[in-house]
């Protein structure tokens, strides 16, 4: 597999470089973007859809007359699924193609694989999908959900509303759901459930034969005690894993599954009607009733000619990136990237949920988290909003992190502050 | 809260039950749903199933499918069911019909779990005297799922006038669950733990889990000795699950790998592009279902069926095109048929994803093909069942081809002794070309199967083309009864050691034990001796 994916990388790569979107003829009255999302190989399925949304914004920007009076140009590139191809694209984004600003990635091992680029290069990378939190770095801007924006949210929806108490927290073996589940379970015990009340459970990428785990959710869920599942599934194998829940019989209303990484996009290759009940949170849902998320979605069906393409939460994350980006450019005057992390801080650019949202000091911004179940037509009800709410980089709930702030404006532009001991400088550095 | 309330409407419903009284007209009732929250919701969903009405029970049941709706200009509810672009309206109480709006006129009444649960229970207590067997039956089932003390009575009553011997069964079950959480006396209770202890299974360790803490003291050790017991037969049941899981996991493997069997094992092909081939049969049922979908929706049940035959073609045929234009210029270098193959699976893969997009499509699962069924104390899911069945159906055919057939005899001859079946007067080219598109054809109906419980995606293959590869390398190279024994075998060992070790250490042991047994068997299960394979 490694083998494949690997050289199955390198092949496409070497067909890219030479075909790629380069742009070198451009003029210089543009100020180039970078898009860095996988097109090929295992997570093309989530990332095409976000180039093509961040594409579609750069669009609608140069429409209202671009930016410092320049229009817009997109460098797309093709990291093809393989990490450290990332890093490499990241690389030549920035040193070749001189890129204002970056747009991309989607796991956190492609994020990792690239942060010390950005770093080293000094460039701005926005990074659009929610994570593990435990990081944070002065390049690097993260507009998805941390897990305080997300997984603690919906727990305590399920404790409060639903009266559950006992969790199987179920993921794909990799590092969100491992950090993610390592937070709620230390979450969970500070509210007081039980070790024996808590079921953790891990499977590899691509899993498909759910048989077995689905039957130990069926019997850890007959002890008595409202039970639900918190999953940390990922992409693919979500499929596989809704069509057993549905086979097997388990409803929403015995055991509801909330899901994190399940959005309309993961939604629309599957029939819901099995489903109807089971949960998910995120900070947008395409069935938010806001002008601006009616405008937005008019928008996208118009650029994708295709009036049954959904919108997901990543592409509202890379909506509030891009728009704080250009707010932040032109306070600055430049794309000069240490006068635009200064300027981006405190920047509030509306969100799609109908508020607006902030780039807070510790490059996380704020927003509502929202609980949707999902519905007979593969869309999802909002059942509960929460005032938007600040993503929190540093866990509170694990040992290690709590301690530790960041903030990057001066005079402390430190990413991981010990409050404990006064000093910068802690995990992560 | 519910408690009380659930009280108040099963008090009124003996009431009504023994009349059949009209009570006050729900539709005030009902037309006050739209204004209210989740919880004012519930309450008014109780106070619905007070009024005894069972002329709400539609209404209930759509408000818990979502299809209930409000007029947005007189807030009054509706049933609403799409009539082409418009929504036909349809009186809650007396089902005529109220005239068509358009979607934008009505606003849809939000529903969540819990009022789910609170409808589910009220549609229990009122459709337990349906004329309807089957509305009985689930009514019973509804209470034995979210039992209360309240619901005795209604039971009680029902049970008396039960005649179909099945519903009666299912409503002394629920008389009993209901029992332990009423506060009759212990006698009572002591018959209704020796019901549920005889109902078995994962339901009544639910239900004794449930009520062993609040129990009575003298009725402790009872509850324990039937946990206990239950327990006792739950594990041989896991055992009986394992296999059934292994079996089909297996099945799964065979129809992975059971197309690769001829192409790899009998022509000695690498073919990296056969995990392409599935995912193109996956892709031929889902155009199968589209144009089904659009031209002839009633067809759906059997869209499977006349996938197959097509997926077979479209996989054969480029199968043919593979060999006849790649493959027949490397035989006998294996490197440069690898990297080719390969080479031809990335292309493939990039084809699907520039024509239908990166994201899954969605198939269907036929009526037949959904659900479960519960056989003692486990749960048999249908399409699971139906692959282990068809897996094995296509393997006893392509057997029966490749030993009874002139075709199978050809090929046999080709890949054993090609020059002398040559002089023989077998077109071997001929014989190379059909075989290779057989393989990929049988590949295909393999994706057919696939595509009900995997992802249709431009990455299906992928996920299926190692398993393959080791299934027959496991199983013995050139050897058919290898490949099934092998798939088998790999998917039991596997499902035995996924509830111990966890899905990810158990994939790695299982790939750890295989690499250990070529080295001691480099051949595998089933080696093919003779002249033949030391050529």
């Amino acid at each position: 597999m490694n083998f494949r994916m690997k050289l199955g990388g390198a092949l496409l790569a070497a067909a890219l470089s030479t075909t790629a979107f380069h742009g070198a003829f451009a003029a210089d009255d543009t100020i180039k973007i970078g898009v860095l999302h996988s097109l090929s190989g295992t997570m093309a399925i989530s990332e095409t859809t976000l180039k093509d949304a961040m594409l579609m914004l750069i669009e609608e920007q140069n429409k209202k007359g671009g930016v410092l009076g320049k229009k817009l140009e997109a460098v797309v590139v093709d990291p093809a699924s393989d990490w450290p191809l990332f890093a490499e694209k990241a690389r030549q984004l920035i040193s070749q193609d001189k890129v204002a600003a970056v747009f991309g990635c989607w796991t956190s091992s492609s994020r990792k694989s690239v942060l010390p680029v950005f770093e080293e290069l000094n460039s701005i990378l926005f990074y659009p999908v929610q994570y593990e939190g435990e990081e944070s770095s002065r390049n690097i801007f993260y507009t998805g959900a941390a897990p305080n924006q997300q997984a603690i949210p919906a727990v305590d929806y399920l404790a409060a509303t639903e009266g559950v108490e006992r969790w199987v927290l179920a993921g794909t073996d990799y590092v969100y759901p491992q950090t993610t589940n390592k937070i709620l379970k230390a979450y969970l015990m500070s509210k007081g459930v039980k070790e024996e009340d808590i079921m953790v459970n891990y499977t590899p990428f691509g899993h498909s034969d759910w048989q077995t785990i689905v039957s130990d959710i069926k019997k850890f869920g007959s002890a008595g005690k409202k039970t639900a599942v918190v999953s940390t599934i990922n992409g693919d194998a979500n499929v596989p894993f809704y069509k057993e829940l549905g086979n097997q019989g388990i409803k929403a209303e015995d055991i509801p599954v909330v899901a994190f990484s399940v959005g309309e996009e993961e939604l629309a290759g599957l029939d819901t009607k099995p489903l109807v009940g089971h949960l998910a949170a995120w900070n947008y849902f395409q069935s938010v009733d806001a002008p601006v998320n009616a405008e937005f979605i008019k928008t996208w069906h118009a650029y994708t000619k295709n009036d049954k393409r959904v919108t997901n939460d990543p592409m509202e994350a890379a909506y509030i990136g891009f728009n704080a980006w250009v707010k932040a450019v032109e306070a600055a005057g430049t794309t000069d990237t240490d006068a635009v992390l200064d300027s981006i801080i405190g920047v509030a650019v509306p969100n799609l949920s109908g508020g607006t949202s902030t780039v807070m000091p510790n490059h996380h911004i704020t927003k509502p988290v929202l609980i949707g179940e999902i519905q007979a037509d593969g869309q999802f009800d909002i059942v509960q909003e929460t005032p938007a709410v600040v993503g929190d980089e540093w866990s509170d709930y694990l040992p290690d992190s709590k301690d530790l702030i960041s903030d990057w404006r001066k005079p402390m532009s430190c990413g991981n502050f010990n409050v404990a001991t006064g000093k910068c400088g802690g995990k992560g550095s | 809260m519910l408690i009380r309330l659930f009280s108040m409407i099963f008090l009124f419903l003996c009431f009504a039950a023994s009349s059949f009284a009209q009570g006050p007209d729900p539709k005030p009732l009902l037309n006050q749903l739209a204004d209210a929250n989740f919880s004012q919701a519930e309450t008014l969903v109780g106070q619905i199933a007070t009024i005894g009405d069972p002329r709400v029970v539609p209404a209930l049941e759509a408000f818990a499918e979502g299809d209930l709706y409000f007029r947005k200009s007189d807030k009054a509810v509706f049933l609403a069911k799409a009539a082409g672009s418009q929504l036909e309206l349809i009186d809650p109480v007396t089902g005529e019909s109220a005239g068509q709006v358009a979607k934008g006129a009505v606003t849809k009444i939000r529903v969540n779990n819990n009022l789910r649960r609170a409808i589910r229970a009220a549609l229990g207590g009122l459709t337990l005297m349906s004329p309807d067997r089957g509305v009985r039956l689930s009514a019973a089932d509804s209470i034995l799922r979210s039992p209360s003390a309240e619901a005795l009575e209604l039971v009680e009553a029902a049970l008396a006038k039960e005649t179909d011997a099945e519903v009666k069964a299912r409503m002394e079950e629920a008389r009993a669950v209901s029992l332990l959480s009423s506060d009759r006396s212990v006698d009572e209770k002591r018959a209704a733990i020796e019901t549920i202890s005889s109902l078995g299974g994962r339901e009544a360790m639910r239900i004794f889990s449930t009520v062993s803490s609040s129990i009575d003291e003298s009725l402790k050790p009872e509850v324990d000795k039937a946990i206990a017991k239950i327990q006792g037969q739950l594990q041989i049941w896991d055992l009986a699950q394992n296999v059934w899981y292994g079996m089909s996991l297996g099945s799964v493997l065979l129809l992975a790998a059971i197309g690769l069997a001829i192409t790899f094992g009998v022509m000695g092909i690498i073919n990296m592009a056969h995990g392409e081939m599935v995912m193109l049969g996956a892709y031929s049922t889902f155009m199968v279902q589209d144009v089904i979908r659009d031209n002839a929706p009633y067809l759906f049940d059997w869209s499977l069926a006349i996938a197959l035959p097509v997926a077979f073609l479209v996989t054969g045929l480029v199968g043919f095109v593979i060999e006849r234009g790649v493959i027949r210029f490397l035989y006998g270098r294996p490197l440069e048929t690898l990297l080719a193959t390969w080479g031809v699976s990335l292309i493939l893969q990039q084809a699907i994803r520039t024509i239908f997009g990166p994201t899954n499509q969605e198939v269907g699962n036929p009526s037949w093909m959904s659900g479960s069924f519960p056989l003692g104390g486990m749960t048999i899911t249908y399409n699971r069942m139906w692959i282990i069945v068809f897996s094995l159906t296509i393997f006893f055919t392509l057997l029966f081809v490749m030993k009874k057939t002139a075709y199978g005899l050809n090929m046999r001859a080709v890949t054993q002794n090609r020059r002398m079946a040559s002089s023989m007067g077998i077109r071997t080219p001929w014989v190379d070309a059909l075989t290779f598109a057989l393989g990929s054809g049988i590949a295909g109906i393999a994706g057919v199967a696939l595509s009900q419980i995997d992802n249709v995606s431009p990455n299906l293959g992928q996920s299926y083309i190692i398993d393959s590869f080791m299934v027959v390398v496991f199983g013995g190279v050139g050897n058919l009864w290898g490949t099934l024994v092998g798939a088998l075998s790999l998917g039991i060992l596997n499902k035995f050691l996924e509830p111990s070790v966890g899905a990810v250490l158990g994939k790695i042991l299982v790939l750890v034990l295989i690499i250990l047994f070529i080295q001691k068997r480099p051949r595998g299960l089933f080696a093919l001796k003779g002249r033949a394979v030391e050529a």
